[in-house]
């Protein structure tokens, strides 16, 4: 992997300049006894790819659910380009460019690997049940569009060959990339994925990198849960620490890599 | 329309055009065409559960209820209100509409056995209205004095007239749901089917789209039900009871859940069945049909129509690997 | 098959005219007729209202035969209870359990002619067996089933059942003699059997037993840690396996003794299965899934509704009323009024 595509101190910056497009403010999740998140207050800037690590049970999963709208914080609030978006069901969130992927695969596994991705371009298309069942031309033409832009989707990603098998079928390195493909397909602004290289190989993984990078630099901002630190290390330009559902510690990769506080959480009594 | 379908399509036009012609020349099985009839009806009914079963992946243990909603509606606005029958019939229709989303809306937030008992519970509840408000329903002596439907001044009542109108709903329905399947609402129906949590994520309204596949679902049940009375001539509460809800489950189960055309080979099968070869067996009627449901969804969950393309339909759970998406 | 209405019974028993006259119970019915379960206390309350007796009388009729009837509902939502928290399933043929074990009874105590202290436990004893048949070969092969072919499985299972039941002693309803003989006694102006409180009184033991049993037996606290969490009871050796069993035997049980101490009082039918199910999984539900003091209290708050509905209002929508307060808490609070909501949320419905 290429170390020197990782922007230096100036480029980040002058990113963090603007306005963030993800801004956590005091977010608490509490279930039951147990407190998950606790006054989790961050920012993202716009552009960038975010890692969130911490030690297993750190309530990075959980985090990820509040963003994303599946679980609604019990306290503190969750902006996305500056507009709180706390309480809004998930399916508006995602309409608003937030998507994501899972930490255990949630595949449409019965379903084409072009019929996956092309239920992720449902917010960016519109025809309901009257268009559809009496088969409007209007609905038509959007058919062919969403089946189009999937194809290319699945181009980008390498999986083109597989469009037609059942997403099932397929071995989980790719279907870790096809749940990527298919949120892409949402068009979103950020993309959450959750411990993507789980189960992946060392190739699988550096394609996985690369394909993270591409989708940056194509200007969407991404936010990665992942517990392989060369991965971490090699693609983010930031990284936020959680410990027992609080932020322990920001920053870049080389800070965070030799933070004392960091260091014990992982490797001390923790 | 996939091709395969496509042309499974033209051979039931063509089946159900030449089946009449073909059976009222042998007395045995002269009959047959009211048998039909009947088939149709009850088809459009499971069409619409085997949307809501097969593609969304919801239960419903009420279907009984709107084709009841239906039934009742035409028969009480005709027999007590004098109304045109097929106003009568788009009002029934529209009462299980309303019906559907009130019922459907608090209902589809439950998942599995939840939901399927509160399906149970709004069809029992609704059959026993249609027992207790004698005043309209005629209760459980039954709506008598139904009059027939008529098409500019001229009524309907020849059975070969009736299959040729059921069957044709039938055929448009048909049409439409796999339009809808074949489409954006489709792959998100079984996308809310396979991993709801998944589809929520990627901007599918899951909840919106199962209250209106359930109403879709509770409208045609209800249009059937308006078809049953006008044929019928009269109702009997007992036709809208929950065995029959469990019937219709049968009926799309044993064809195989995720199939339209299973829907109805199956209840093109049990009627038959029911009616013909099974007369013998009164008794046993409700014995058998437990055996058959227990067989369908231990043995052969994907239904009869697995049976037909092994390539289609996974053994585990109903699922559909299947071949390329088509062009059009 | 079966002990029938006969006129030479037993004093004690409802005379069968009367039920006849009273309940609408007549021979062919329909298919699929599900008709709602009279309980019959000595006065019907059409007659209560019509002013045969005084208003505090009526009220002390209708709470009686509401509580008998409620322990019927606490009874059968436990059976739920017990099913749902070893296995997190709605068991759809709970109701069919309670049929078969008033059917049973009538069969040993009536045609073969038992007497009542061996028949009623052959009963229990034989629809046990029926609960064991069904989650050893019909569950068991079941494992990879999704939720809603466990669902359809429960359902054929419980129409197999009234199928069977129906071929094996028709659509007649059939009815016990009462577990002692013996005239209605009266309580303020209110006719109250003595089988009324052989309900309540059998319907206490068994929770007491319960109770004893989850609580003091290594058996019952492996039940418990099961519905917790399996797979941590499994590595504890618990075999998890065998506590399923037993919990369908166990509910399979219960059931048959809420059919067999009721029949003598209401009649029992081929059909009636499905609404005693229907209604003891919403005293289930409304007591909150799982919890066993919930499904006492839910189940006599059930009785009791639908017997002050059944005397005031209506006596044809009293089936109705159950229903409603079903829907009612699945939909607004379906933790029950004693579940908490996040336990509502986590278990898998």
């Amino acid at each position: 992997m290429n170390r020197s595509s990782i922007p230096d101190g100036e480029v980040l910056n002058s990113m963090e300049d603007s306005d963030p497009i993800l801004t956590l403010e005091g977010v608490g999740m509490t279930f039951g006894g147990v407190t998950a998140l606790r006054d989790v207050a961050h920012e993202v800037p716009a552009g960038i790819i975010q890692a969130v690590i911490g030690p297993n049970g750190a309530g990075k999963t959980t985090l990820f659910h509040c963003i994303s709208g599946m679980l609604q914080p019990t306290s503190g609030r969750v902006l996305f380009q500056g507009r709180p978006i706390t309480g809004l069901p998930p399916h508006r969130i995602a309409c608003r460019g937030v998507s994501r992927t899972f930490q255990h695969v949630a595949l449409f596994k019965a379903m084409t690997v072009l019929e996956n991705v092309m239920v992720g371009r449902h917010p960016r298309s519109r025809s309901g049940f009257w268009a559809a069942g009496l088969r409007l031309p209007g609905m038509r033409r959007e058919e062919k569009r969403i089946r189009e832009k999937a194809s290319e989707i699945l181009d980008l990603v390498g999986l083109a060959d597989a469009a037609p098998l059942a997403a099932g079928t397929l071995p989980l390195g790719k279907q870790k990339i096809l749940e990527v493909a298919r949120a892409l397909a949402t068009d979103p602004r950020l993309l959450l994925l959750d411990e993507p290289a789980g189960g992946l190989n060392m190739n699988e993984t550096e394609e996985l990198g690369e394909l993270i990078r591409r989708i940056c630099s194509d200007g969407t901002t991404v936010m990665l849960v992942e517990h392989d630190m060369n991965l971490v290390m090699e693609i983010s330009h930031r990284v936020l620490v959680l410990h027992y559902g609080e932020r322990l510690a920001s920053g870049s990769p080389g800070e965070i890599k030799d933070h004392p506080d960091v260091v014990e959480a992982y490797l001390g009594g923790g | 329309m996939s091709p395969a379908d496509r042309r499974l399509f033209f051979l039931a036009v063509l089946f159900l055009a030449v089946f009449p012609q073909a059976v009222s020349s042998f007395d045995a099985v002269s009959h047959y065409v009211d048998i039909m009839v009947f088939v149709g009806i009850y088809s459009l009914v499971t069409l619409g559960l085997c949307m809501l079963m097969g593609y969304a992946g919801q239960i419903s243990l009420a279907q009984a209820a709107f084709f009841g909603v239906g039934a009742y509606s035409s028969g009480i606005l005709t027999v007590h209100l004098g109304w045109n029958p097929w106003a009568a019939m788009v009002a029934g229709a529209v009462v299980a509409a309303l019906l559907a989303w009130a019922v459907g809306i608090p209902a589809l937030r439950l998942k599995g056995h939840y939901l399927a008992m509160a399906t149970l519970g709004f069809g029992v509840i609704v059959h026993i209205v249609f027992k207790e408000e004698g005043e309209w329903t005629g209760g459980p002596s039954g709506l008598v004095g139904i009059p027939p439907l008529t098409a500019g001044g001229w009524e309907l009542y020849r059975e070969i007239h009736w299959y040729y109108l059921v069957w044709g709903t039938v055929l448009v329905a048909l049409l439409f749901c796999f339009h809808v399947i074949r489409s954006r609402v489709g792959r998100a129906l079984m996308a809310i089917h396979e991993e709801e949590k998944a589809a929520e994520a990627m901007g599918v309204p899951t909840a919106r789209y199962k209250v209106q596949v359930f109403v879709l679902s509770g409208v045609f049940a209800a249009v059937a039900g308006s078809f049953y009375c006008h044929y019928v001539g009269f109702l009997d509460p007992n036709s809208f009871d929950l065995m029959w809800s469990i019937r219709f489950v049968l009926m799309v189960m044993v064809g195989g859940m995720q199939s339209l055309w299973g829907a109805l080979l199956g209840t093109a099968l049990l009627i038959f069945a029911g009616n013909e070869w099974l007369h013998v067996f009164a008794e046993y009627e409700i014995l058998i049909y437990g055996a058959i449901l227990l067989g369908v969804v231990l043995f052969l969950p994907s239904g009869l129509v697995s049976l037909f393309s092994t390539h289609r339909f996974s053994r585990k759970s109903p699922g559909r690997a299947r071949e390329p998406a088509p062009e059009e | 098959m079966g002990a029938r209405c006969r006129r030479d019974a037993l004093p004690g028993l409802v005379p069968c005219a009367a039920a006849r006259a009273l309940g609408n119970v007549h021979g062919a019915l329909p298919l699929g007729t599900s008709r709602a379960s009279g309980v019959f206390t000595g006065v019907p309350p059409e007659e209560a209202r019509r002013g045969g007796l005084k208003l505090e009388a009526a009220f002390l009729q209708y709470t009686f035969s509401g509580l008998t009837i409620g322990a019927i509902y606490a009874l059968v939502a436990l059976g739920y209870n017990i099913i749902y928290n070893v296995t997190e399933v709605i068991n759809f043929a709970q109701g069919e359990f309670v049929m078969l074990g008033g059917l049973f009874a009538v069969f040993f105590a009536g045609s073969l002619g038992f007497p009542l202290w061996l028949g009623f436990p052959a009963a229990v004893a034989v629809v046990a067996l029926v609960g064991l048949a069904m989650e050893r070969f019909v569950l068991r092969n079941a494992r990879n089933a999704t939720v809603l072919s466990f669902i359809i499985i429960t359902i054929a299972f419980s129409i197999l059942l009234k199928g069977t039941a129906m071929f094996a002693w028709g659509k007649d309803p059939y009815t016990l003699p009462a577990f002692t003989s013996g005239k209605p006694f009266f309580v303020g102006g209110a006719a109250i059997q003595p089988q009324a409180l052989w309900v309540l009184g059998i319907g206490g033991l068994v929770v007491a037993g319960l109770s004893l049993f989850f609580h003091r037996s290594m058996y019952g606290k492996a039940m418990l840690a099961c519905a917790d969490n399996p797979a941590a009871a499994r590595m504890m050796g618990i075999p998890v396996k065998r506590m399923v069993l037993l919990s369908f035997v166990l509910s399979a049980a219960i059931g048959a003794v809420a059919g067999g101490v009721i029949t003598p009082i209401s009649l029992m039918e081929y059909d009636r299965g499905a609404l005693l199910g229907l209604k003891g999984f919403g005293a289930a539900v409304l007591g909150g899934l799982g919890q066993f003091p919930g499904a006492l209290v839910a189940g006599l708050f059930l009785g009791l509704t639908e017997s002050f509905c059944a005397g005031y209002l209506s006596s044809g929508y009293k089936d109705a009323v159950a229903l409603i307060l079903l829907l009612m808490a699945l939909f607004f609070k379906p933790e029950g009024l004693f579940g908490s909501r996040e336990a509502a949320s986590l278990k898998r419905f």
